[in-house]
């Protein structure tokens, strides 16, 4: 029963953490984009922290490799619950055209549990605001 | 009873916090608007606050948990007591003791060596190495801050807060004279260092070291550590401006102000470029002040 109540403070103010596994960076690129103060999510409350102790959203990219895959199951350990996940690119969702290679280990909702999927290759910063926007929704059970 | 109000209500933790979050938001708002950007709404230091008391406490197993968890209360109490004393002094000049000036000095100096305590004692290396830069940070600004106040002593005859306030009002503020001057620009230096604001935010480096010093901390001791923050943020402009401009509430906006823009407007220095700056350039402007407010200029 608390946890919905914590669930829906959370909404105003998300830190985020981001957590690079094995991308080929151009959606870190957005997500960096979308920091920027042309889109000013600190409007929002949304803040960048360093630390994953510190992390209410974790924003997983990249197709996960075999070597990552026990490291990003660890750093969703280490984030104090509760805590969202949000999958960002199209090899974060569902690995495109890396589904039967050698080296990776499946997309990233095998391996932790994913609240929101932000399609795109990469996505634009309108469509991850977009995606943000409607996990917060969600969260406030509107 | 009355002690306890004090302390807990007015002019103690309570409006402490309020004002402490005020002035956050002012902070960010500020900040925002130099950026060309809207910034956030005025209770989101309040959102933050109640969001991190919903979130679990880890403590890692490497660590040791007593002093983990009783360092931010320490720094929390004695920034509260610092605010207490220095309100009080405001507010009735009459009724503290000689020597409160230097019990806020010391209550001051308690935060940057509870937040030594509490990274050294969370069992991380990065927490480690953002103590040891906090270490040599405090070692080097802690001079020049206490030569800065010792001119507001040296130029009106006396060390109770009260008559600093007092004397102040009738004969002039100590910013108006040459040594009152040099003093307050170092003062202001060292207190950038002091509430880890950029230039000197190299211990809590988000980017760089992963939150140094708050590395291991969440749930309800990061709260604590986040509120004797913006606690700090409150009560040291307040400090300033009592030192320094006899209390007057357009100055302890103009402090903050002059903070606020001095943070967006410099780059991080490095840990030691920070001493040598501390120790050479801030503590022999300082003593030049001192040596100039004893001559009596």
């Amino acid at each position: 029963m608390s946890v919905p109540i914590k669930l829906k403070a959370l909404t105003k103010s998300i830190w985020v953490f981001h957590a690079a596994c094995s991308p080929c960076n151009n959606c870190d690129i957005e997500i960096l984009d979308a920091l920027t103060p042309r889109y000013d999510l600190e409007r929002f409350g949304i803040q960048l922290v360093g630390s994953v102790r510190h992390a209410d959203a974790l924003l997983v990219t990249g197709a996960v490799s075999k070597k990552v895959a026990e490291r990003v199951k660890r750093i969703y350990e280490q984030a104090p619950k509760p805590c969202v996940v949000i999958a960002i690119g199209s090899c974060a969702c569902s690995e495109i055209m890396f589904r039967d290679s050698y080296n990776t280990c499946g997309p990233v909702d095998k391996i932790i549990p994913v609240n929101a999927y932000i399609p795109g290759c990469p996505p634009k910063p309108e469509a991850l605001i977009m995606g943000v926007v409607k996990l917060i929704k969600a969260l406030r059970g509107v | 009873m009355k002690i306890l109000f004090e302390f807990i209500i007015f002019p103690g933790f309570l409006f402490t916090a309020i004002a402490g979050m005020i002035f956050s938001w002012i902070d960010r708002k500020v900040t925002a608007r130099v950026q060309w950007r809207q910034g956030p709404p005025f209770f989101q230091p309040l959102y933050d606050f109640v969001k991190l008391l919903g979130k679990e406490t880890i403590v890692p197993s490497s660590a040791n948990v007593t002093i983990f968890l009783l360092s931010p209360l320490f720094a929390i109490a004695s920034t509260t007591l610092a605010s207490v004393i220095l309100w009080k002094a405001i507010i009735n000049p009459q009724s503290l003791f000689v020597g409160d000036l230097i019990v806020i000095v010391y209550l001051l100096a308690i935060t940057p060596i509870a937040v030594i305590l509490g990274a050294g004692a969370s069992g991380n290396p990065i927490a480690s190495l953002g103590a040891s830069r906090e270490m040599k940070l405090f070692l080097s600004y802690e001079l020049p801050f206490i030569f800065s106040i010792l001119v507001s002593v040296i130029k009106l005859h006396t060390i109770k807060l009260g008559e600093i306030i007092s004397y102040q009002q009738s004969s002039g503020i100590v910013f108006n004279s040459f040594s009152g001057a040099i003093a307050f620009i170092i003062f202001l230096l060292t207190i950038q260092a002091k509430l880890g604001l950029v230039p000197f935010d190299m211990v809590e480096a988000e980017t760089e070291i992963a939150s140094g010093v708050f590395i291991e901390y969440s749930g309800v001791p990061l709260t604590v550590h986040k509120l004797n923050r913006i606690m700090l943020l409150f009560v040291i402009p307040v400090f300033a401006a009592v030192v320094f401009f006899g209390g007057n509430f357009l100055s302890i906006v103009a402090v903050l102000v002059l903070i606020i823009l001095i943070r967006n407007t410099n780059p991080r220095v490095r840990i030691d470029h920070a001493v040598k700056f501390f120790w050479r350039t801030c503590l022999i402007g300082s003593v030049l002040a001192v040596l100039l407010a004893l001559i009596g200029y």
